[in-house]
């Protein structure tokens, strides 16, 4: 899978600190283009640092990162015009219409009016968003709300894009069809990367990384690693990793 | 969609600040109950301002003590009762006196005529009067000290018409001349112009932005391509455009009700308002930059109202003030705007006597937006 030309994310020894708490520690990671790659752990594993790491949000404390093939650390902004990020606020105006949300965002990214028009009308077909064109993203429901917010978050067809718990807090059968939704993406080269609380949507993924107190305990297909652990299922092997690693600690 | 190097036109079409101007208009246009405060706010203000806050003082008591004794200065009293704003109770022997009266609060204002007034005045020089006024009550004070001025105008007119030749002058104290009648709401409303701009756009612009992060968008934009000064210029425009309807808002209700004039040029006013108001909004940014919630920016915003009200001179006049007082009124973009609205609105006054004020006013908008550019940062730490 893994592609030369643009590659995902490279990071070496990445690590962060807030005052005295390692937050992320010597973090090496590599994805290659049109993975899904899942990021696991459990809350206050280090994920959401690490995602904002790789997006420019939060400087890293020492260690390197590449993303699309650029350095975020130097250059973020011109990592920022090809990636897209999906917090799990979902970051849509309420008061805007779904079309309106997309434009903005394809204005933000900087497309022109031609441009805007016709990647509005290709997202609504991607994300199947036509029919509430003119709703207020208010008052759109979690599924709704959710394939809207990845429209915007790949309005400039990034290289790669960045899902954080993109599927908290949304029905089953809106998590289905989001998940199919990713696997076309994918399918068309866009690198994704995921975190998820779920175990049925770490499965999906193309390869999982295991991070627990800010370290990678793991990484590999979810095949790989049910059987490199033997055990009969990705919780199983989430729980006795997480179980491990607290021991080592403690 | 990624092309290497672009005209100028091209970047001026791909530029982000369209999108965020676009956005935030029409999100204004959505939010009905803010557009409605933003024009019914000045609206109840001028209406409160203008009818409440009365500082003419009229019949104010009044001790005299008539050193002079003479035809002269006994006039001079006289025109003093008729401006109606002075009722003498007494006359008194000597300045002993005079301070035990106002000191007793049974006098709010004393006139001394000195010994030599009626001579100065047969030998055509400049005679001078003082009206001691009860400073205590700043209002009533600046009420008499306008009304003993304008005694002091009238009586040299007077002179001067029954006189042939040189007529002799009477000093009484100055104040300005302008707003003869000192009817307060002609004086306060341009004040109240300054007042509403300063809390509305520094609220306005530090919510627009706390908005932002506590719905979590603000994340979302950091992480897309968007210059911060795209960003803080598109936040800013559409405020402007709120700002001017305010101002004519406030002009419009001030002439209805209040028959407040505007004898100098609409034009430069409106001109000299867009750097208060870019200054205001700059600071309503930097804001935006110190606090977390909106509850937080509303309530910065009208602490920075008070020292507005208190020390630009829209209230109590600047030059009254203890030297410290008057530092902080120079810090405050008002004090000069409000040198320009009075200028423009009552003295008809131009750009070529309040171009340091406008050029003051011009320093403030660049520095603050300059500084709230800085200040924010495209991290989330």
């Amino acid at each position: 899978m893994t592609a030369v030309d643009v590659p995902g994310i490279h990071t070496e020894k990445l690590r962060k600190t807030f005052g005295p708490i390692e937050a992320v520690s010597g973090l090496d990671l590599d994805v290659g283009r049109g993975e899904i790659f899942g990021l696991l752990g459990p809350n206050g594993s280090g994920k959401t640092t690490t995602i904002r790491m790789l997006t420019g949000l939060i400087a890293p404390t020492s260690g390197s990162a590449t993303v699309v093939g650029i350095d975020v650390v130097r250059s973020p902004e011109q990592v920022r015009r090809r990636i897209g990020y999906m917090s799990q606020r979902f970051g849509l105006y309420e008061d805007l219409t779904v079309e309106e949300n997309i434009r903005f965002y394809g204005g933000v990214y900087g497309l022109t009016a031609a441009e805007r028009r016709q990647r509005v009308a290709e997202q609504f077909a991607t994300y199947r968003l036509g029919e509430r064109a003119r709703q207020l993203a208010g008052t759109l429901s979690g599924g709704w709300k959710q394939r809207l917010a990845l429209a915007c978050a790949t309005v400039h067809s990034p290289d790669l894009v960045f899902l954080d718990e993109p599927t908290a807090g949304v029905d089953p059968a809106s998590r289905q069809l989001f998940w199919q939704l990713i696997k076309e993406q994918a399918g068309l080269g866009m690198t994704i990367i995921v975190t998820t609380h779920y175990m049925d949507e770490a499965e999906r993924c193309g390869r999982l990384a295991f991070l627990s107190r800010g370290h990678l305990i793991g990484v590999g297909t979810p095949a790989e690693i049910t059987a490199r652990f033997g055990l009969p299922s990705i919780e199983a092997v989430f729980i006795e990793l997480q179980r491990r690693d607290e021991g080592a600690i403690a | 969609m990624r092309t290497a190097p672009r005209g100028f036109a091209e970047r001026v079409a791909r530029w982000p600040f369209w999108a965020m101007l676009w956005k935030e208009f029409v999100q204004l246009k959505r939010d009905r109950f803010t557009l409605a405060m933003m024009i019914g706010i000045p609206v109840i203000q001028i209406g409160l301002f203008g009818y409440a806050i009365q500082t003419e003082v009229r019949h104010l008591p009044t001790v005299v003590l008539d050193e002079s004794r003479s035809e002269q200065s006994r006039d001079l009293v006289k025109a003093l009762e008729n401006t109606g704003n002075f009722d003498i109770v007494a006359q008194v022997a000597d300045r002993d006196a005079l301070r035990r009266w106002i000191e007793l609060g049974d006098a709010k204002a004393g006139l001394v005529i000195p010994p030599d007034f009626a001579r100065d005045l047969k030998r055509r020089r400049e005679a001078t009067a003082q009206v001691v006024v009860d400073a205590a009550d700043p209002l009533s004070a600046s009420a008499a000290i306008s009304a003993g001025s304008q005694l002091g105008a009238i009586q040299t007119r007077r002179l001067a018409a029954s006189q042939p030749g040189i007529a002799p002058v009477i000093d009484v104290r100055v104040r300005p001349w302008y707003n003869p009648g000192l009817r307060s709401a002609v004086y306060i409303v341009p004040g109240i112009i300054g007042v509403i701009l300063s809390m509305t756009m520094v609220v306005i612009a530090s919510i627009a932005v706390v908005r932002e992060r506590e719905r979590g968008t603000l994340e979302q934009l950091i992480v897309t391509p968007i210059s911060k000064t795209s960003l803080m210029l598109g936040k800013i425009v559409p405020f402007l455009l709120i700002g001017y309807v305010q101002i004519s808002v406030i002009l419009l209700v001030g002439k209805v009700l209040f028959d407040v004039p505007v004898v100098g040029s609409i034009t430069e006013l409106y001109l000299i308002a867009l750097p208060f108001i870019v200054a205001s909004l700059g600071i309503g940014l930097l804001v935006s930059a110190a606090v977390k919630s909106q509850a937080q920016a509303m309530q910065l915003g009208f602490f920075y109202l008070l020292p507005n009200i208190l020390l630009s001179g829209f209230m109590f006049p600047r030059e009254a003030m203890p030297g410290p007082a008057q530092w902080i009124g120079a810090t405050l973009p008002l004090t000069y705007f409000l040198t320009t609205l009075r200028g423009i609105l009552l003295k008809g006054v131009g750009f070529e006597e309040l171009w340091r004020e406008t050029l003051v006013l011009v320093l403030f908008a660049v520095v603050l937006v300059a500084l709230a550019v800085r200040r924010f940062r495209k991290t989330i730490e």
